[in-house]
């Protein structure tokens, strides 16, 4: 039995330990937000945190998240009202969408340990994470524009 | 037929002759290696020399190599994604090396590898080896204020038992494992140990 809790909800799963984490987010619990890309940590569509950390959750086993705290794109805000989320939407960010989750996600590490990130902090942090619709630009302004709403209370 | 006969003593002439040049010749390991020349006449700095070849192997130069990122592959290239060393050795923020790597190999080819505590040594002790002589290397990695702080005990244990280094001897599927046996790196260690860890001359 491997215990952990997903965007604050208790989990017990009677579970192969090397199942991948995103089958599980996916599939057990039906958060369908997370998305399989590579399936080898090449493209950051399936970046969850745990712990708070980044962690592609294609290639991480679920006996990694064992009695940890698991926060899927389902979990950054009930009501969209994570800065992030408030600037992708301001940005008009996605074109196809399906890297989206995970670049949130990852920005949402970034922001946490650079409330006001340089470009460069943003290249250093976000390098992992693929968009084909070459989305980046509007990835990079969206984040500066997180920032600014995390720092004026402009959100929660 | 007379060409044939002829052969037959020119060959071993110049055998004979090309032996007698090698042996008039400085031997030539010693301008290629001048750190065991150095040491002819003491064999504790061939002690070091013994093993000095796993810590240049790929399989631990990538992570103690020039640069502020970890290195890939046996050709040593910059580990793509633009990986960081960061702040600590761990990575960047959201690109941390367990973002992607795990505390064991991953099956199949091209999936990342893994072992527990997979970081490159921190930016305040970096640890480089990359462009150093056989002799620098072994005062860098017995140094504390280069080691993290190692006596000698520590830092042979490091050596032989870290699970992080033993990686290097099960690199995962793709990768070229160090070719010298643990056991007898282990051993050259500990011999080189127990003559006082002696470097070979500068």
């Amino acid at each position: 039995m491997i215990v952990f809790s997903v965007n604050g909800k208790r989990v017990d799963l009677d579970i192969d330990p090397s199942t991948p984490l995103l089958w599980v987010i996916r599939e057990q619990l039906g958060l369908t937000g997370t998305k399989y890309g590579c399936g080898m940590a090449q493209c950051g569509a399936c970046t969850v945190h745990i712990n708070g950390e980044a962690v592609r959750s294609c290639v991480a086993p679920v006996s990694r998240a064992a009695g940890k705290s698991v926060t899927t794109i389902e979990g950054l805000s009930p009501d969209l009202s994570n800065p992030l989320q408030r600037a992708w939407l301001e940005e008009d960010v996605p074109q196809c969408g399906y890297c989206q989750s995970g670049q949130l996600m990852s920005a949402a590490v970034l922001l946490r340990g650079k409330p006001q990130p340089t470009d460069e902090d943003i290249d250093e942090a976000m390098t992992g994470n693929i968009c084909r619709c070459g989305t980046y630009p509007r990835i990079r302004r969206a984040i500066h524009r997180a920032a600014e709403l995390a720092s004026s209370g402009g959100a929660r | 037929m007379k060409q044939r006969y002829t052969m037959l003593w020119i060959i071993p002439a110049m055998s004979m002759a090309c032996f007698l040049v090698w042996d008039i010749l400085p031997f030539p390991v010693a301008a290629a290696e001048p750190s065991i020349a150095a040491n002819k006449d003491n064999d504790n700095g061939a002690l070091f020399a013994a093993f000095v070849s796993v810590l240049r192997n790929p399989r631990c130069m990538n992570c103690h190599s020039t640069g502020d990122f970890p290195r890939q592959g046996d050709d040593g290239h910059r580990h793509t994604m633009n990986v960081r060393r960061g702040p600590s050795g761990f990575g960047v923020t959201a690109e941390k090396c367990n973002t992607c790597h795990q505390d064991h190999n991953l099956a199949g080819p091209h999936l990342p590898p893994g072992a527990p505590g997979w970081r490159l040594p921190p930016p305040s002790m970096p640890m480089i080896w990359q462009g150093l002589t056989d002799a620098q290397i072994c005062v860098s990695i017995k140094d504390p204020k280069q080691n993290r702080g190692r006596n000698l005990d520590q830092l042979v244990e490091h050596l032989t038992e870290d699970k992080l280094l033993l990686w290097a001897w099960n690199p995962g599927e793709g990768r070229t494992p160090i070719p010298m046996p643990h056991d007898e790196f282990s051993a050259k260690v500990k011999a080189w140990q127990a003559a006082g860890a002696p470097c070979p001359a500068m």
